[in-house]
């Protein structure tokens, strides 16, 4: 018999299992939860987001800065922001477990697939909102394409690059939830292996990925306003 | 042993037992990895009926009700200024918040139903289609307004009759956004125990069978497509004024 409510039960539940171990009352005797397993899998996926995000935008932001500086490939770049939306990840993530196989490496192609379109779309669109006379201006100065594409189009898109950044951070960090199915130990761990860690251990694994997301967002968020020249800084307040 | 979130979570390393009908679909049994089977397919089309239909009704709801709550916000803050980046930064963390969380979270709440998986993934659309109706009514030039208030209307007759229809672009561009990204996450609302496509790959058996997954994707990619053009139609219906512009 109880005499708090069954929501903070449930709550309580959760939090306890962050912070202290205890043993299964599901499989019997293993100890599961507490700081340190928790610690540990949260790293886990922060440092597989890390890495998929690294990774995509690797490839898609100077993808993206070449196609929207030359003012070319509207249609790709639009369209496969467009199906990428479209593709549940549920599905990325177990088709690629049951055709290519788990692990760390898949998994970091797997999500980064799933960050490359938004970076892409808005990198391209950023670019190309540029105005045309800014970038005639730099060419009058004698800046390089190149210079031109890195000093002017990159720093005025920037709000766009990174709302397209922030996006598949989101996306990525979320996917990264269902790491287990791909065979990488993430806080997924605790959600999708209710058999061992129980109620407690479910809830507690969806408390500490919604505090990463958000700390990803926040720090990106920051990064942002760091990233922004002070020019548009000023102009955008 | 139900789970949570009630996944058959102890079957889904396996290929489970009664996952083939009948000898026909031999050949997919002998090598259950291949990337799709088409006598499989063929033959288990219909167990992807209502788990379709259950998404598409998800998405529906979830959508429409994020567009009321959305909308009501933007035109809010239309007026008082003020409330403008309060609601961007709210409906900025509603965004964040992974879905699966979310679902998780509310089910001590909502329990394993409908109703926490239209929450969570209304609570997921609000940010898009704010920012786009926000947006939207910013862009439309003062000129527009200035002549509407010339001729007399009222602040709501040039919300209604100006405004609006002038945003109506980026409005349905936000909608559009929204609904082909709600009807991918709506794969999830499984772990919401809300039924819907994500049964047909985390469900007993199917984790490790390519053919029911890349089904799944295909139903998703293919509903996605057609919410998209229904969205963009009644876009192009609605701004006949654009099209003069162009002929």
């Amino acid at each position: 018999m109880t005499l708090v409510h069954p929501l903070f039960a449930s709550f309580g539940g959760a939090i306890e299992f962050i912070f202290t171990p205890q043993t299964s009352n599901v499989t019997g005797g293993k100890t599961v939860g507490g700081i340190d397993q928790v610690i540990e899998l949260t790293i886990n996926q922060l440092e597989v987001t890390v890495l998929a995000l690294a990774l995509a935008i690797v490839i898609a932001l100077p993808a993206g800065l070449f196609f929207g500086h030359r003012g070319k490939g509207e249609l790709i770049a639009i369209g496969l922001g467009n199906t990428g939306r479209a593709i549940p990840e549920l599905g990325l993530i177990a088709l690629m477990a049951a055709v290519i196989g788990v692990g760390l490496f898949n998994l970091t192609i797997a999500l980064a697939i799933l960050g490359i379109p938004p970076i892409l779309t808005n990198t391209f669109v950023g670019v190309r909102e540029v105005d045309r006379a800014t970038v005639a201006a730099a060419r009058g100065m004698g800046m390089s394409e190149l210079e031109i594409a890195r000093k002017v189009e990159l720093p005025m898109a920037v709000t766009s690059v990174f709302t397209g950044i922030r996006t598949a951070a989101i996306g990525i960090v979320a996917t990264a939830t269902i790491a287990p199915l791909a065979g990488v130990a993430t806080l997924g761990e605790f959600i999708l292996g209710e058999n061992v860690y129980g109620t407690n251990g479910v809830l507690a694994g969806a408390i500490m990925v919604a505090l990463l997301a958000l700390a990803i967002e926040f720090s990106l968020a920051g990064l942002q306003r760091l990233l922004t020249s002070k020019g548009l800084r000023l102009q955008t307040t | 042993m139900t789970s949570l979130a009630g996944l058959p979570l102890a079957a889904a390393g396996e290929v489970g037992e009664g996952f083939f009908r009948n000898h026909e679909t031999a050949p997919c049994q002998a090598k259950p990895s291949h990337l799709f089977c088409w006598d499989w397919a063929r033959e288990n089309i219909d167990r992807f009926g209502t788990p379709t239909l259950q998404q598409f009704e998800l998405v529906a709801i979830s959508v429409v009700l994020g567009f009321a709550v959305a909308f009501t916000l933007a035109l809010i803050a239309h007026r008082r200024r003020w409330l403008r980046p309060p609601l961007l930064a709210g409906t900025g963390i509603l965004y964040a918040i992974p879905s699966i969380s979310f679902f998780l979270l509310l089910l001590p709440i909502t329990g394993r139903s409908r109703e926490t998986a239209i929450i969570a993934l209304s609570a997921y659309t609000l940010q898009i289609i704010y920012r786009n109706v926000t947006v939207g009514l910013d862009n439309v030039p003062d000129s527009a307004k200035d002549s509407a208030r010339g001729m007399g209307m009222t602040d709501r007759q040039i919300l209604w009759r100006v405004e609006l229809p002038l945003a109506l672009p980026e409005i349905i561009g936000g909608l559009r956004i929204a609904t082909v990204s709600t009807i991918a996450i709506a794969t999830l609302a499984v772990f919401a125990g809300a039924g819907g496509l994500g049964t047909q790959i985390l469900g007993e058996g199917h984790l490790r069978f390519p053919t029911a997954i890349v089904v799944v994707i295909a139903i998703v990619v293919v509903l996605a497509f057609i919410f998209d053009a229904i969205l963009l139609t009644i876009q192009y219906l609605s701004t006949p004024w654009r099209r003069a512009r162009v002929s």
